[in-house]
């Protein structure tokens, strides 16, 4: 335990240090290279220019380093291979795309993926902010805030064993120990094997992923309609505006900005989807979702690289508008800063 | 046209008590203005009568009608906030045509509404902006847009002008006056911490401090028989000379005099029983002049001259346990710091409170009626 403490530790103090050193260094062998002082007046804002020119880059140039290794190669490596065969040898051209569109699984990922973005983050964003107005008002919406924001900190494939639970059958004879079938039965009706439905199965799984992500949609629209100057609401009032229209024409379109990039960032997860799936059903009984049918080629039954990165260069392609949408709306919220 | 009566208002937040039982009868047209120091209760009575702060108990009548359980928007009020409170996503015109919109009254009625008031406040040119590529003075323009438009009995503003530079303040205090002046019967309510403001707009000014009424009257009554202490020193800039003083003679005339020695004979009637008694004494550093005969009220050591280019605020420090005097006088009256100067002031200027801060004359007054 204390050797644990002690590496972390030290794995601090080289990682921050060796930073500090790096930027401290860094500026000050351009100092060395380009003095500003004792050299002619002319020298000097020559050198100031050239260090105004060079000192960017020596301070954004690591994170720029890894941003390459990390991100950019990657990601023209799997540009590259979704062009290769399974082992990643030899070109094929577009094979792999013809493949993936006329792909029976594939076509029904797409769909499925549809209907998660369709669903999720217009119910997460409206569950959040219905919860976010109505505890605003009452002495234990804290408490039921907090009950809310809990599930976010569950990992996804922690929130699928839960439902997985929920969601659970046994055979004909048997107690049903799962909470949904207890209930239906209770009811008077039928148990059923509920993921198992096809098309309605992927709405029981979309009910995780929206009990995980509603408490995000609340805890930043409940920020955002603190925001809101109270002032505008009595102007409201005093105008003859009912609540409903006060929350309507009023606080909504004030948090507009705010709602969209809530929207966006829970849509661009959605379409990254997959542990879900992979855990509850692994994609059967047409529940399959792009996610994991990449995971399943890329890394199951051998692995094919070439229609594993293909799958991968959809996803990318789907996300990137999303994404810079996203971050013009963000950035809009903040002001540019 | 509306009259305002509040009978014992009174306004807690649970054991605090904001507003303890305030009476006003407000006559229609009138232009009134609730001045007092930070946390008066100004803003919050204002609230009240607009219907945003409901009120604890008391009543509260708008043209006879009780309004206490009466919605805002049901009262016939209209409000103009501190921050203006536009709303941030609509454009001026439909900042203005909301209320009307709400009310769901006739296109052609809000369209003729709005574009009148545009008119009155120059606004016609930015009905399709939205507010925040306006100025300030233009946001304020339209909040006064938006309540002329719901055409309401009373006018409600909220400390309009404190978050305006100087200048626009200026301008815009003088807008809000020929407002007025062209809205004879409406009645406004006006709430401000500048005195210059409720002196320049009011009717008559209610004086507000700790949620009681100080006094109630127009700003010529407070600025000349201020009734207490705290009227004195609050209307008036620089504040009142207040300073210590003991009763020689009680009579219809008052003899006082000071802790270093001046003696002064203030024509203010006072009951025998005083006679003896420590009582406050009240000149306004504008009424004080360099004396030019024998006789002085005051005499002593210029201790700081603040020179303001048309008149000079002169600290006189008048010794022995008496604070400095402020006599303003005119900037190109030559006065030196260090040198000794003499002070007098016109016996009609002068005030005299009693112990517990009241006007002597406003007891004589309060007796008369009795």
């Amino acid at each position: 335990m204390a050797a644990q403490i002690f590496s972390a530790v030290l794995v601090i103090v080289i990682g921050v240090g060796g930073c500090v050193a790096y930027f401290w260094g860094a500026n000050k062998l351009l100092d060395l290279v380009f003095p500003a002082h004792g050299v002619s007046g002319a020298a000097a804002v020559d050198n100031l220019r050239r260090q105004g020119l060079i000192r960017p880059w020596l301070f954004v140039g690591p994170a720029l380093l890894i941003l390459t290794v990390y991100l950019i190669y990657p990601v023209i490596d799997t540009l590259w291979l979704s062009f290769h065969d399974r082992g990643g040898q030899n070109f094929v051209g577009f094979a792999n795309y013809e493949w993936a569109f006329g792909d029976r699984e594939f076509r029904n990922s797409i769909l499925n993926n549809v209907l998660w973005l369709a669903v999720v983050p217009a119910a997460c964003t409206f569950l959040g902010l219905i919860i976010a107005v109505l505890t605003d008002r009452i002495w234990w919406g804290t408490i039921a805030k907090s009950l809310i924001f809990l599930p976010l900190a569950i990992s996804f494939v922690g929130a699928s064993v839960i439902w997985k639970f929920i969601y659970e059958y046994k055979g004909e004879g048997q107690t049903q120990i799962g909470i949904l079938n207890a209930i239906v039965t209770g009811l008077g009706g039928d148990p059923h094997v509920w993921i198992s439905i096809p098309f309605w199965n992927n709405f029981f799984l979309m009910i995780i992923l929206i009990w995980i992500q509603t408490g995000f949609a609340m805890v930043i629209l409940s920020s955002a309609l603190r925001g809101i100057p109270e002032e505008t609401i009595e102007a409201a009032v005093i105008d003859g505006a009912n609540p409903f229209q006060i929350f309507w024409k009023i606080m909504v379109p004030q948090i507009w900005g705010t709602i969209a990039v809530v929207w966006t960032t829970i849509t661009i997860l959605v379409l990254k989807v997959f542990d879900i799936v992979l855990t509850m059903t692994n994609g059967q009984w047409n529940s399959q979702v792009l996610a994991n049918l990449m995971f399943d080629w890329m890394f199951r039954g051998g692995g094919d690289f070439g229609r594993g990165a293909t799958i991968a260069i959809v996803i990318m392609i789907a996300v990137i508008p999303i994404m810079v949408w996203n971050i013009r709306q963000a950035n809009k919220e903040t002001g540019g800063h | 046209m509306a009259d305002l009566t509040l009978r014992q208002v009174k306004k807690s937040y649970g054991n605090v008590h904001v507003l303890h039982g305030i009476d006003l009868d407000i006559q229609s047209g009138e232009f009134i203005v609730f001045v007092g120091p930070s946390g008066c209760g100004k803003s919050t009575l204002l609230r009240t009568i607009a219907g945003l702060e409901e009120i604890t108990s008391g009543e509260l009548k708008i043209d006879g009608q009780v309004v206490n359980d009466v919605p805002p928007s049901k009262r016939g009020i209209a409000m103009v906030f501190q921050s203006y409170a536009l709303y941030p996503h609509m454009s001026v015109y439909d900042n203005m045509a909301f209320g009307m919109k709400i009310a769901r009254e006739d296109k052609a009625e809000i369209d003729r509404r709005v574009k009148q008031a545009a008119e009155i406040l120059q606004l016609t040119k930015y009905l399709d902006r939205l507010p925040r590529a306006m100025s300030g003075g233009q946001r304020q323009r339209v909040a006064i847009g938006r309540a002329i438009v719901r055409n309401p009995k009373v006018f409600l503003f909220d400390e309009p002008l404190s978050n305006l530079d100087a200048a626009l303040r200026v301008a815009t205090r003088i807008e809000i006056a020929k407002l007025k002046e062209s809205m004879p019967e409406t009645t406004m309510i006006y709430v401000t911490h500048d005195q210059v403001e409720a002196m320049t707009l009011a009717d008559r000014i209610v004086v507000l401090k700790d949620g009681h009424v100080e006094q109630v009257g127009t700003p010529m009554d407070l600025y000349k028989k201020p009734g207490n202490l705290f009227v004195a020193q609050f209307i008036g800039s620089p504040a009142m000379n207040v300073l210590p003083a003991t009763v020689d003679k009680a009579g219809p005339s008052t003899a006082v005099s000071f802790n270093g020695g001046h003696k002064a004979t203030v024509p203010i009637a006072t009951p025998a029983s005083v006679k003896g008694e420590t009582v406050s004494f009240g000149v306004r550093p504008e009424d004080l002049f360099l004396a030019t005969g024998k006789a002085c009220l005051f005499e002593g050591k210029v201790d700081y001259i603040e020179q303001l280019g048309e008149v000079q605020l002169v600290y006189v420090d008048i010794g022995r346990g008496d604070q400095p005097l402020t006599a303003k006088l005119p900037g190109n009256v030559e006065v030196k710091r260090g040198t000794t100067v003499r002070l007098d002031a016109d016996a009609a200027d002068l005030h005299l409170f009693d112990k517990d801060g009241r006007s002597f004359l406003h007891r004589d007054q309060a007796a008369e009626a009795a």
